[in-house]
């Protein structure tokens, strides 16, 4: 009985029952004949939101204020860029991964850069270098579609031992980051500064140099996912990191992670992306038009978020 | 009788400034913009975006942050091509409506002490699935009384630029002389303190959001009485067009430090900003990049101003 209680007042279980209750809502449906296809596809795509969700969660556990708008346009960039470097050709797919991650820091520096040098919000900061990026991306495609070297495109498209590829390096990343967060220095020096920043500069935690690390490595994050995002779906396309820009911040919330900063949540990042995921697959198998769609989905957050209740103000 | 202490002003004065810089180069890149109609033209867009701007600065005063603006104003928008022209009684009683629904929102993210990011974020999905099943293809036409308005021809001042003043000046009592804005830049400033005092934080952060939502209808009326038609995603980039403007008008965050004059001329600033680059002859590949580049260089300005500030005062 304890350990239920223990288990129910866990920020992450709320996501992870949602995303089951829809995912057994769905397969009930179709009479459990799409079971092993419903779980592959909601693991594969929800790969992607993992990944920046993870990037994103990392910066939002700085405290309230820092949230990283320039993720879309450098999932795009890294995606334009790498598979134009890459040119169809396997051998260079190690080559075109380090590009897609250089791009990563060159958008973190300059992100870090704005908000320390001229004081910026970052969410002006992400927005203006957003913008910047997305330049950069639109002058490099030029509308060009280059499809990506074969092996990545089997790579990403496949599974290995029944799960995707994708869901594999989302967990492997998700472990990083969680061992990161949790068994690390650097990890509890985020916290620290989420629930902090002045607290956390007198203890003679470098600040700056954290903050930097952390906007740096969710840029990273972004790109990578642009990466295995544009030889998934087959080339670049300028508007693929769009839905990205919402669903990386509504899947840390849904999450569990404290938007206030200060503590984060991996596992509640899995629940959360699979249950995006679900939530409109199960309204398409439902039949139902893209209005009633939206409008179910954006309803089915805001009551997860209602049942997962705020927190308490002195909780904080 | 104006007590307004220096740094108010200067807080002002950087976005005035930016703005006068701003129509500056266009006039000389571009000395035939230097007319009634050209004025007009140049300004135009900005009045839906001012009173965008304007909203999400009711829901920055209290601390929060609006992600359902550019959707809800693109549903607003819908709503009057649809019903304000067909059956008018029925879309004002909508429009009222969804005003109540964003006081709504205020009162449960303040009791239920929810994140207005993930809710307003919920919102602007629903938000969209209404302007879809109300105009699921471009369409839909404006009323003709919204057109007439907008495109109304007063001597000597064109009306981009009356309807951008009675904004700043309406919003600027709200926010500044009455009594409930003095209590909601309170709640952002310190809600504690506030609710000692004897009020109702419940009433203000309902009455910033409803504002917030009334200005937001008025910000869809506008548009589509320049636009003449809608379309489900007419306003989607008004969400962070209306922080950016806040933010460039010397509003913050946090704590209630808004100037609801200078969200008006950050809406503006952003506007002009877009005709100074097609006037520049830049690649339209760098156009959303250098767009970027000015409201780096605004801010940076910002910066600059303020250290002098500081200086001055002797610190």
């Amino acid at each position: 009985m304890n350990a239920l209680v223990r288990l129910f007042s866990r920020p992450w279980i709320w996501s992870w029952g949602a995303a089951f209750v829809i995912w057994f809502a769905t397969i009930m449906v179709t009479g459990g004949a799409s079971t092993l296809g419903l779980t592959q596809a909601a693991l594969t795509f929800a790969a992607f939101s993992i990944i920046v969700g993870l990037g994103q969660m990392f910066v939002i556990t700085l405290g309230p204020g820092n949230i990283d708008l320039s993720v879309p346009a450098t999932m795009t960039l890294a995606g334009t860029v790498a598979l134009k470097f890459m040119n169809v050709e396997n051998g260079m797919i190690l080559p075109g991964l380090a590009v897609a991650v250089l791009i990563g820091v060159a958008v973190g520096i300059g992100n870090y850069a704005l908000i320390k040098a001229l004081r910026i919000p970052p969410i002006i900061a992400t927005l203006s270098m957003s913008f910047i990026v997305q330049s950069a991306a639109i002058w490099t495609n030029r509308g060009l579609r280059i499809k990506p070297p074969s092996f990545l495109a089997d790579f990403t498209t496949s599974a290995t031992l029944g799960v995707p590829n994708l869901a594999l390096v989302a967990l492997a990343l998700s472990l990083l980051s969680w061992l990161v967060l949790e068994k690390t220095v650097y990890g509890r020096w985020i916290s620290a500064i989420g629930q902090s920043m002045p607290a956390a500069r007198m203890a003679g935690i470098p600040v700056d140099g954290v903050r930097f690390i952390t906007y740096v490595f969710c840029a990273v994050l972004a790109a990578l996912a642009g990466y295995l995002l544009a030889c998934f779906s087959g080339g670049a396309a300028l508007n693929m990191g769009s839905e990205y820009l919402l669903m990386s911040i509504a899947v840390v919330v849904i999450g569990g992670t404290a938007v206030a900063g200060g503590d984060s949540n991996v596992p509640g990042i899995w629940g959360a992306s699979l249950f995006m995921f679900l939530v409109v697959s199960m309204l398409n198998t439902y039949g139902l038009g893209a209005g009633i769609r939206l409008i179910m989905t954006g309803l089915i957050i805001i009551s997860v978020i209602l049942l997962a209740g705020g927190r308490k103000p002195g909780a904080r | 009788m104006i007590r307004r202490s220096p740094a108010d002003f200067i807080r002002l004065l950087i976005p005035a400034l930016s703005l006068a810089v701003l129509l500056a180069a266009v006039f000389w890149l571009q000395p035939r913009a230097m007319s009634y109609v050209g004025i007009n033209l140049l300004f135009n867009l900005a009045v839906p975006i001012a009173l965008a701007t304007v909203a999400q600065m009711f829901i920055m005063a209290v601390n929060d942050l609006d992600l359902s603006m550019g959707t809800f104003v693109s549903f607003v928008a819908c709503v009057t091509a649809t019903f304000l022209r067909d059956a008018p009684l029925v879309g004002v009683v909508i429009l009222a409506g969804s005003v109540l629904v964003y006081a709504a929102l205020g009162v449960v993210i303040h009791l239920r002490n929810l994140p207005s990011i993930v809710v307003t974020l919920g919102m602007s999905f629903v938000w969209a699935g209404l302007a879809v099943l109300l105009l699921p293809a471009p369409g839909g036409q404006a009323p003709d009384w919204v057109r007439a308005l907008m495109t109304m021809k007063p001597p000597l001042v064109p009306i981009a630029i009356v309807a951008a003043v009675v904004i700043a000046v309406v919003a600027h009592v709200i926010v500044m002389r009455l009594s409930l804005g003095v209590l909601i830049r309170g709640v952002g400033g310190n809600e504690r303190s506030v609710e000692r005092a004897g009020w109702s934080i419940v009433a203000a952060r309902a009455a910033a959001y409803g504002l917030a939502g009334l200005f937001a209808v008025l910000a869809g009326i506008a548009l589509v009485g320049l636009t003449t038609s809608a379309d489900a995603n007419i306003a989607l980039r008004y969400t962070l067009l209306s922080i950016a403007g806040v933010i460039l008008g010397g509003g913050e965050f946090i704590g209630g430090r808004i100037s609801p004059v200078g969200a008006v001329i950050g809406a503006l600033t952003l506007t002009l900003a877009g005709s100074f680059l097609s006037f520049l002859r830049i690649s339209p590949d760098w156009q959303i990049g250098a767009q970027g580049a000015i409201l780096i260089l605004v801010l940076a300005l910002r910066l600059v101003f303020n250290r002098v500030e500081k200086r001055g005062h002797g610190r």
